[in-house]
């Protein structure tokens, strides 16, 4: 197997609570990899301590058998959509020319070249129309897509997002997939972080099943098996933990005072 | 000069500078940040001052821009690393730091020349007879040229930085995973905004200076919504407030500094009700 990422006996503490703990696993280059976990398993740590932006209280991690500083160019992030404040004066392609910025040509301007990229990269996931717009005013979906075409804009091999399939409509889900596959058919590598598990099954080729410990991680059809499933998320922690997605999923004001007399009476 | 030109100048350097700087602190919401360090300057200011007894010497504008990132360093360690919450570790401190400095200038206050009304409140009006001299040619006010060089410092590490400091401010982890030093990019606009606190005390003080810092690019904020627009309407509101702020206190006979401060506020609430205006217009043509 031709490794693209791996993790070492990784040790991750938050607040002097351990989230991560001893985790080792190798990924495969070219596929489609999911890191799955309920709420609170360390998935998202486990991006950030690849990443750079997390220290490891032990252990190391290692892109194409080197430490990050050497493959940076390599590698693109994609950070969760809430981690950034969308009223920030720009628009769509300046969020995505921000995928050409690199440390050495920081002090320079944007060239015709970066343009030309950070267009293509839009017109892969269908926002060349809104390359003017304002952020703040695109949907949840579109800041996504914005975010994935500032990281394709920066031509990497892996890619490691974050989250990619939260709060987005459902055409904008089978767009990102699509778009994740063709990567996969150019040989890229995409590892995300995913929290639904009726899709993770459909979506990925590898499983990293992750809770604090690693549960498991390989082709997911060896580690998609029940046991290992229950083994990540515990018999009765499936339930609450499903609930508490139902309720984030479902709690949303309904009846803003504007809209009160829309809404159906009784 | 005409001193009447020379306090305009001065007013509209300053408040240029700062407003320019203060978008970027507004965008990372760190107008506290902006607030603690320009009062925490002063014990930089008042060593310096000792030091080297006179005002507007480099080594005043070196030590205060020092302590400005210091400052910066301490809150970060107790925030990140001694998980102290955020605005407590913001007000300790600058508020420690400040009155150190208040001591400092009370227990040298024989020997320096430096009181606590210049320092909290400033004095434009004395900018005109505060002159220095190259042999027999007279150059005019100091405060002058330091406003004015500040504006060229500040017009520079903008223009150069430009890409850094709206990626960093934008989303710090991205621009960390691509090798880009936030820590570097946080601490030279920290470093900034504390030589623009020491260049501007002395004509607005230490207190007014953060209203110069804020209110122009909350101001643009609200009209504008591209960085480089923000830039320039922050600037132009500020220029348009130390001017007319002049002009008023000459018409009214009141504090410069003050005035200035007030058409700032007043700026904002037109904007503001203005805005809010298109938005309720908005909101009908929708309904």
């Amino acid at each position: 197997m031709e490794k693209s990422i791996e993790v070492h006996n990784l040790t991750v503490s938050y607040h002097s609570k351990p989230v991560l703990w001893d985790v080792d696993f190798e990924l495969p280059k070219g596929k489609i990899i999911g890191v799955v976990g309920p709420n609170g398993s360390g998935k998202t740590t486990m991006l950030k301590t690849v990443m750079g932006l997390m220290k490891p209280d032990s252990g190391y991690t290692e892109i194409y058998g080197q430490p990050l500083d050497k493959v940076r160019e390599r590698v693109s992030y994609v950070p969760q959509r809430e981690s950034v404040d969308w009223d920030f004066p720009a628009d769509v392609m300046d969020v995505v020319l921000m995928g050409r910025y690199r440390k050495n040509n920081l002090f320079k301007r944007i060239t015709k070249e970066d343009r030309r990229i950070a267009t293509e990269a839009l017109e892969k996931v269908n926002l060349l129309e809104f390359a003017d717009r304002q952020i703040s005013q695109l949907s949840g979906g579109q800041q996504q897509r914005v975010f994935i075409a500032r990281s394709l804009a920066q031509q990497a091999d892996i890619y490691l997002m974050d989250e990619p399939f939260v709060g987005v409509d459902a055409a904008t889900e089978d767009a990102i997939l699509k778009l994740l596959r063709d990567m996969k058919n150019e040989g890229k590598t995409v590892v995300i972080v995913h929290h639904d598990l009726q899709t993770a099954n459909e979506y990925f080729d590898w499983i990293v099943l992750l809770n604090t410990r690693l549960v498991a991680a390989g082709p997911k059809e060896e580690v998609f098996t029940k046991e290992l499933l229950q083994e990540a998320y515990g018999g009765r922690l499936t339930v609450l933990s499903k609930l508490g997605d139902l309720i984030s999923d479902t709690e949303f004001p309904l009846r803003e005072p504007d809209f009160k007399e829309d809404q159906p009476k009784g | 000069m005409s001193p009447t030109l020379a306090i305009a100048l001065t007013a509209s350097f300053t408040a240029v500078s700062c407003a320019l700087l203060g978008t970027f602190l507004v965008l990372r919401k760190m107008t506290m940040v902006g607030d603690a360090i320009s009062h925490a300057v002063l014990p930089g200011i008042a060593v310096a001052y000792w030091l080297s007894q006179s005002r507007a010497s480099l080594w005043m504008f070196l030590g205060a821009a020092a302590v400005g990132v210091f400052a910066t360093v301490v809150i970060e360690v107790l925030r990140k690393k001694l998980k102290v919450q955020s605005d407590a570790s913001i007000g300790m401190t600058f508020t420690t730091l400040f009155a150190l400095g208040v001591i400092l200038i009370t227990f040298w206050s024989d020997s320096v020349d430096l009181d606590q009304q210049c320092v909290l409140y400033g004095e434009i009006a004395y900018v005109p007879f505060n002159t220095w001299s190259t042999g027999a040619l007279n150059m005019g006010p100091i405060a002058l040229w330091s406003s004015g060089l500040l504006l060229i410092a500040v017009l520079l590490y903008i223009f150069i930085g430009y890409k850094g400091l709206k990626m960093s401010s934008f989303n710090e982890d991205y621009a960390a995973v691509l090798g880009i030093g936030v820590v570097a990019w946080n601490l030279s606009l920290m470093a900034m905004v504390s030589l623009a606190t020491v260049v501007s005390f002395e004509s607005v003080g230490a207190i007014l200076v953060v209203a110069l810092l804020v209110v122009p690019a909350a101001t643009a904020y609200l009209m504008v919504d591209k960085l480089s627009h923000l830039l320039i309407g922050a600037g132009i509101i500020a220029l348009l407030a130390s001017i007319g702020g002049y002009g008023c206190s000459r018409l009214l006979d009141t504090s410069i500094a003050g005035t200035i401060t007030t058409l700032l506020g007043v700026q904002f609430l037109i904007v503001l009700a203005y805005h809010q205006l298109i938005q309720k217009q908005q909101q009908h043509a929708v309904a």
